[in-house]
């Protein structure tokens, strides 16, 4: 199906165009909507203000932290779903990627209730002296929970496309797991990888109803930049607008970063979606 | 090249704004409580109050939801032939409904500021009508960890307390609160809404917070109210009105006066409302 465009037919029926323009529209037309409502003289004031810088500083440690707690997690589990052969691994699967599909305030509600104070976990960390409400962590941990299935669908995509010959050619040459691991598969699906951790960061950044139930709302402490919008509104629509811009542009750029190099995408494509069949993987994956 | 990147790129952006959209969470909840079919104009009871039919759509503030759906049932009970439908959300956000164009036809809110919002923008038909009042309390797990037992005892170390952002209305009543007690609160949260400050004390995260009586009387066992005096220094007065785009002005009058009137009287400070 997507080899079509291959063979020089690209002939798409002139309707579809028509949709696909709606389609576009319904994207940027509220976005444009929005930006024709910054109040440009109050502009750089309102994103200025103390509040707002410490809530986009949040945001952005929150997230940074947030995405490298996925690398750390989900690379294992992306190389295990991918690689590994076990009972109940479609079961997995499909538990990973629940947060995808969940409400966030519901991840939030899962958080509290294993984390917070009565929680499964919270009594014994606040035990061992570690208290998670209330606390930046409470943040990290909700940003994770929501991000963690974009980082293992699109490394496991990424893993699965590139296929294992190589890292059994590597292997009949004496290379041990980890050393394939760290020396062939790693290398190979670095741009898959990168593109999941960006998308990650992204999430992190939108994390809203998770944080809102499971972390509360402090200025500096728990308040990142999606609550500081959602606090705002109450009172100063200006400054909502003015902040959701910012967290525009924070998005446009980081995606914009994702795809920067289209070489590196085109050598070894993410595969976000399009999860091929274990049989086919090995043949190199239409390539 | 070119179409590999692109589906790539597609999809990842349909996911993300996915995400994006997922955040938002969904605050109004239109109930109505008579079913489809009875809308008969021709089957009004002579006793009722009024010759009012119809159906009318109420705005009202999020704290008003237990008293409200109650007092809509009773009302369409007495008045056969119409229906009220309910739209419950934070104040601030219903003007922001209303101003944008949202069918209101009554708009009950839960302070003063916001209903002065509306009429400034000339969107009420006459004046508003305050119907109830309500007032800060003390809300701690039923076990009380902290032993908490007066609004001083709150600026104790180690005890989490959990607010309202001064945005919001019960926000600004806690800080009006802590100046006439001459007490400074350091809270471990600033909720952007009551609701979510009473989520907090019933899943024992806080050891206490400042949520409004009606709060602690609808949370039936899960919290235990203290009041304090000084809460008397910040009464939150709810207005009701008809809102000026009303189709339907004699029936949203005739809530109106229910509400105002005594079974509405009862049904509020049944709920820990007190009059205005």
């Amino acid at each position: 199906m997507r080899q079509t465009r291959n063979g020089g037919y690209g002939g798409v029926p002139r309707w579809i165009y028509v949709l696909a323009a709606a389609g576009g529209l319904f994207v940027v037309l509220p976005l444009a909507a929005m930006v024709a409502k910054v109040n440009w003289t109050q502009f750089i004031p309102l994103v200025t203000s103390e509040a707002s810088l410490q809530a986009l500083g949040l945001s952005l440690r929150t997230s940074a932290a947030s995405t490298v707690l996925c690398i750390v997690l989900g690379v294992p589990l992306a190389l295990v779903l991918a690689r590994g052969s076990f009972p109940g691994q479609r079961f997995l699967r499909s538990l990973v990627l629940l947060p995808l599909v969940l409400p966030p305030v519901v991840g939030g509600i899962a958080l509290l209730y294993t984390f917070g104070r009565q929680g499964l976990l919270g009594r014994t960390l606040e035990v061992a002296g570690l208290q998670i409400a209330f606390s930046t962590t409470a943040v990290v941990l909700a940003q994770t929970f929501v991000a963690l299935p974009f980082l293992v669908v699109s490394l496991e995509g990424a893993l699965r496309t590139a296929g294992n010959r190589y890292e059994a050619v590597a292997a009949t040459l004496g290379a041990g797991p980890t050393t394939v691991l760290r020396r062939v598969t790693l290398p190979l699906v670095l741009p898959g990888l990168a593109s999941g951790a960006v998308l990650s960061f992204a999430r992190s950044l939108g994390e809203f109803g998770a944080t809102l139930t499971f972390a509360g709302s402090l200025q500096g402490v728990t308040r990142t930049l999606p609550l500081e919008i959602y606090l705002q509104r109450e009172t100063d629509a200006d400054a909502a607008v003015a902040l959701s811009l910012v967290l525009v542009a924070v998005a446009v750029a980081v995606v914009a970063l994702a795809y920067r190099s289209p070489r590196a995408a085109e050598r070894a494509p993410s595969g976000n979606g399009e999860r091929t069949t274990p049989a086919r993987a090995p043949g190199g994956a239409a390539r | 090249m070119s179409t590999r990147t692109h589906a790539r790129t597609v999809v990842i952006t349909a996911v993300l704004m996915l995400g994006l959209a997922a955040c938002a969470p969904a605050s109004t909840t239109p109930s109505a409580s008579q079913s489809a079919g009875s809308e008969s104009p021709a089957s009004q009871s002579p006793g009722a109050t009024g010759q009012v039919s119809g159906t009318i759509t109420v705005f009202a503030a999020a704290s008003l939801k237990a008293t409200f759906t109650q007092l809509a049932s009773d009302f369409e009970a007495k008045n056969p032939g119409t229906r009220i439908v309910l739209s419950f959300a934070g104040s601030s956000d219903l003007v922001t409904q209303i101003t944008q164009g949202a069918p209101a036809d009554v708009f009950a809110s839960a302070d003063t500021k916001n209903m002065t919002k509306l009429a400034d923008a000339k969107l009420l038909d006459g004046t508003a009508k305050d119907f109830a009042t309500n007032v800060l309390e003390i809300a701690v797990p039923p076990s009380n960890p902290a032993s908490i037992a007066s609004f001083a005892e709150l600026a104790k170390a180690g005890v989490k307390v959990v607010v309202c952002a001064s945005q919001v209305p019960c926000g600004a009543a806690a800080d009006t609160v802590e100046k006439a007690a001459g007490v400074t609160l350091a809270p471990v949260s600033e909720e952007s809404s009551v609701t979510d400050v009473l989520g907090k004390v019933t899943s024992g995260e806080a050891d206490a917070g400042l949520v409004y009586v009606t709060d602690v009387k609808g949370a039936g066992g899960k919290v235990r109210g203290i009041p304090f005096d000084e809460s008397g220094r910040a009464v939150n007065t709810y207005p009701i009105a008809t809102v000026g785009s009303s189709r339907n002005k004699e029936l949203a009058e005739a809530f109106i006066a229910m509400v105002t009137g005594a079974d509405g009287k009862k049904t509020l400070s049944e709920a820990g409302f007190g009059a205005p």
